[in-house]
């Protein structure tokens, strides 16, 4: 079976192409790219059997297989907010062919049977590659690391006690020194937890108002700092999670102006809301860290602009309706963003912060670059993963339609631009709005 | 059509309280344990108009207060708008009193039996009795006034309104209908 | 008239025009409280719940009063524990209090926005009494009537808020009240125990008591909650009492004819030297019986009519 996806605009930061070009794919792989594919004979349009299957994508952007390098899939454990299943469908749906999901599931994946457990239901389902992030210390307590050789023989691409500092600084050294030595990151959740203590919204004046706890800015920046301060020291790479604030992005430049190995990612709430949004209580705006000001949000979209921030990333946090619908400091953090990811990110290139390619590179290249994986690109001989976007078309998001099976997101209602029309795994296709091409 | 009729003027409506003023003497032989309680708004002038026809005929000040009975109302809870809730001082005790209850008009009798309960919650009066300048008939309860300035057979469509000079600048009393 | 709105949340939402319904419908009702028999039948029939999350014994009485005194019926579920912790969550126990179709919930939470919650998810009337470090508007509420009793105004006059204005529900209500009301209102307390950018409340901060204090009309002295000792809020007890209690030095700054204020309980000898909470110029226990006045206002305007 040869598919040929033609006419679409190709673009692939990893190649630097920007172009109308004719992709075909055979046995899983990419097979040629270029402007002079040979087509399938006209015959074969009208249904009759034939071993070429060919998409038409005019007017259509198509990009290497997105890559979301920060989810939470759930399970083991908490099967009733999601699972490797739902948010395998998610993935897709938005557009992503590969996640890296988080350790924080119950037990915490911190062993290599975890790991495995985790690698072979995703196969089973087989609509995305799922990286697993094994945690950085056993039961992610901050007190032993876990093995991480053993992890990465088992299918582990990074380390993460995400969701939890790593609050012990002896130890977040160890596991920047040892991860180094594998060539594997370490993914730093930056909080102080004691400057945080309490803390449910960001600290300032709608906090202030709405006599929430607040959590300052400084709970992020000192641990951004202490994490590159060890980075520089240890000589290893820190990637920082879900940077939220204008002082961090500013201690990111810096640090990558000395040439400290530091990569980092922000998600869209982070460039999308601020803490405005909680004025009526809506547990659904609640996440951490915390939705911040409109000068963070300045600042993130600045980081981005000027590659301080590497990557884009959802932090797709499902949660059932039980654990949103109780009192604001009782419910827990976190919105999906699987299925709005795309959309919320191609904001950024019609607002002017990013052009196309750049948000692409930070939905794919860059976060392969990160993890170490072989993907994130449509390099000749490369699995076909492959994203088709329509950047034209509107939509409003409806949470009863979530592939996810949780449904807290703040976005619901919302009218958006742009979204993956077909999502292509190892040459399989894994999501089309378009029934035709299932 | 809107149209308005002046069924009394400022000196009807004067003779008639005089009228009021001696028939409450004549028929409590005195005023001795005598009180006046003026029903929020109109029933307030108009009591306290009395309590100064009684002295100048009597040579004494009977005690006066003032009762609002919006909270004794029976209709509260229908009524989406919520009445203002006026002040009620009746800084005496009603216990062994007779009570000249005094209100503008009497209507269906509502107003006054909401008077009443909230009267016999302030004390055990000896007797109340009920004065008012027009009585339009219309009684949906079995109440009945003692002391009436002007009998005015009214339809339910039209409105009557009395007019003081302490609320409105005038004294006079109209029937305004739509017809 | 009617307040243009289901519930009370919080004095944020109301305008001057509600207030000033709310405050002279509570004159109203103060005399009834005078009366050999204290009830009046107004809400006969009406159930009020309240719903009180968060230990408190003075305003569930008040309001408990308040609603007897108006022949509802009221009925008091009182626990300090959530009831996230009896695995329901906070929308179960709404749907289960409608289902049981009562005509007011009185909202008591440790939670700050609790109220707002159960509001949307009830057809029935809220009146929060207390959500967390967020809003007490019936406190406030009698205290605007408190100050316009005795002063006669609040139109211009200088109030000094002092203590944990960060932690505090009363703060903030007092500070909407007051503000929209056009009184000048100074804060006062350590850095530590003032949230972030608080003077974009329209109100002068001041980390020093006396500051604050100088030619007040009102000094309302929050409660310290001990237990806030354990946030690094404030070094000691004794410290706190020296340099932020008001005593009788310290109160003769203020105007001569100054009134004092305390929402209660007061911790004696904390920020209330003992011989200023029993001082003529005291009006804490004004305050209390305004407490029921204002809520009857409250229950009277929010209940019946659809």
């Amino acid at each position: 079976m040869k598919l040929i996806l033609t006419g679409g605009r190709v673009v692939d930061p990893s190649l630097n192409i920007d172009a109308v070009l004719d992709i075909s794919i055979e046995d899983g792989k990419i097979a040629g790219i270029g402007p002079d594919i040979p087509k399938e004979p006209a015959k074969s349009r009208k249904g009759m059997q034939t071993n070429v299957k060919t998409i038409h994508l005019g007017g259509m952007i198509v990009v290497p297989g997105l890559i979301d390098m920060h989810v939470h899939l759930r399970e083991p454990g908490f099967e009733y907010k999601e699972t490797i299943e739902t948010g395998s469908r998610a993935a897709a749906a938005g557009g992503f062919t590969s996640v890296a999901c988080m350790p924080n599931t119950n037990p915490v994946n911190d062993s290599r049977s975890i790991t495995e457990f985790i690698k072979k239901k995703a196969a089973l389902c087989g609509l995305v590659n799922v990286y697993p992030i094994a945690a950085v210390s056993i039961g992610s307590a901050g007190t032993n690391l876990t093995d991480f050789r053993d992890l990465r023989d088992a299918g582990a691409v990074g380390f993460s006690d995400d969701g939890k500092p790593v609050a012990n600084s002896a130890l977040m050294r160890r596991a920047l020194e040892y991860a180094s030595s594998i060539s594997l990151p370490v993914i730093s959740h930056c909080e102080d937890t004691l400057l945080s203590a309490g803390g449910v919204m960001n600290e300032g004046f709608a906090a202030t108002e709405l006599g929430l706890q607040g959590i300052p800015a400084i709970a992020e920046d000192v641990m951004t700092v202490r994490d590159i301060m060890i980075a520089a020291y240890t000589g290893a790479a820190v990637h920082i999670a879900h940077v939220s604030t204008a002082g961090s992005v500013d201690i990111i430049r810096e640090a990558k102006k000395r040439g400290i190995r530091v990569t980092a990612e922000t998600a869209p709430h982070y460039f999308t809301l601020t803490e405005e949004s909680l004025r009526e209580y809506d547990t659904f705006y609640k996440v951490n860290p915390p939705l911040r000001t409109k000068e963070d949000v300045a600042a993130v979209k600045e980081g981005l602009r000027d590659d301080t921030i590497d990557v884009i990333a959802s932090d797709h946090a499902p949660h059932a309706a039980t654990d949103k619908e109780v009192e604001f400091d009782l419910a827990s953090s976190g919105m999906v963003g699987l299925e709005t990811s795309l959309a919320l990110s191609l904001s950024l290139v019609s607002d002017g912060v990013l052009t196309l390619p750049q948000l692409i590179q930070k939905m794919s290249a860059w976060p392969a670059k990160v993890l170490n994986i072989p993907k994130g690109t449509l390099r000749i001989g490369a699995d076909a993963d492959i994203t088709v976007i329509d950047t034209k078309k509107t939509w409003t998001v409806d949470r009863m339609q979530f592939r996810s099976r949780s449904r807290n997101s703040p976005f619901h209602g919302r009218q958006m631009t742009g979204r993956a029309i077909l999502t292509i795994k190892g040459g399989k296709i894994t999501y089309s709005d378009n029934q035709d091409n299932t | 059509m809107e149209n308005k009729k002046v069924v009394m003027d400022a000196d009807g409506i004067d003779r008639s309280l005089t009228r009021i003023a001696y028939e409450i003497i004549e028929k409590n032989k005195g005023v001795t344990e005598l009180v006046l309680v003026g029903i929020r708004t109109g029933g307030v002038f108009l009591a306290e108009r009395l309590q100064k026809k009684i002295l100048k005929i009597e040579g004494v000040e009977i005690p006066m207060g003032i009762l609002d009975i919006t909270l004794y109302r029976d209709d509260l809870q229908k009524n989406p708008k919520k009445p203002l809730l006026g002040k009620t001082d009746i800084p005496f005790s009603l216990d062994n009193k007779k009570v000249i209850l005094v209100d503008d008009v009497l209507f269906t009798g509502r107003t006054i039996r909401a008077a009443m309960d909230a009267l016999i919650d302030f004390g055990r009066p000896k007797m109340i009795q009920l004065s008012v300048l027009i009585d339009r008939g219309h009684r949906e309860l079995p109440i009945r006034a003692d002391f009436v300035g002007k009998n005015l057979p009214s339809s339910l469509w039209e409105a009557v309104a009395v007019h003081l000079t302490e609320k409105t600048g005038t004294d006079e009393v109209v029937i305004e209908g739509t017809v | 008239m009617k307040l243009a709105k289901k519930d009370l949340l919080g004095i944020q939402d109301l305008s001057v025009e509600e207030i000033n319904l709310i405050l002279d419908t509570a004159e109203s009702f103060i005399e009834v409280s005078t009366r050999e028999i204290k009830k009046v039948p107004t809400l006969r029939g009406k159930t009020i719940i309240n719903l009180f999350l968060e230990a408190s014994t003075r305003t569930r009485t008040s309001f408990e009063i308040a609603g007897k005194r108006l022949s509802a019926d009221t009925i008091n579920i009182s626990s300090s524990t959530s009831s996230i912790v009896k695995g329901e969550t906070l929308i179960d126990t709404a749907k289960n209090l409608e289902a049981m179709n009562p005509d007011v919930v009185v909202i008591r939470h440790s939670a700050a926005g609790a109220p707002h919650i159960l509001a949307k998810a009830v057809k029935q009337a809220v009146i929060n009494a207390g959500d967390g470090s967020h809003e007490h508007p019936t406190q406030a509420l009698l205290d605007l009537m408190t100050i316009r009793s005795k002063k006669g105004k609040i139109d211009g006059l200088k109030v000094a808020i002092c203590g944990d204005i960060a932690h505090s529900r009363v703060a903030r209500s007092n500070i909407y009240a007051l503000t929209k009301m056009g009184a000048s209102v100074a804060v006062a307390g350590p850095a530590t125990m003032m949230p972030r950018y608080i003077e974009r409340m329209g109100v002068q901060a001041y980390s020093k008591l006396e500051e604050a204090i100088i030619d007040a009309d009102i000094v309302m002295m929050l409660r310290i909650q001990l237990e806030r000792q354990n946030e690094h809020i404030f070094p000691s007890l004794r410290e706190y009492a020296t340099y932020f209690g008001l005593n009788r030095k310290n109160i003769s700054l203020a105007k001569k004819d100054v009134l004092v204020m305390h929402p209660g309980p007061v911790n004696r000898g904390v920020e209330l030297a003992p011989d200023i909470a029993d001082a003529p110029f005291s009006v804490i226990l004004d305050q209390v019986t305004n407490g029921v006045a204002v809520r009857m206002a409250l229950l009277y305007l929010l209940t019946g009519g659809n």
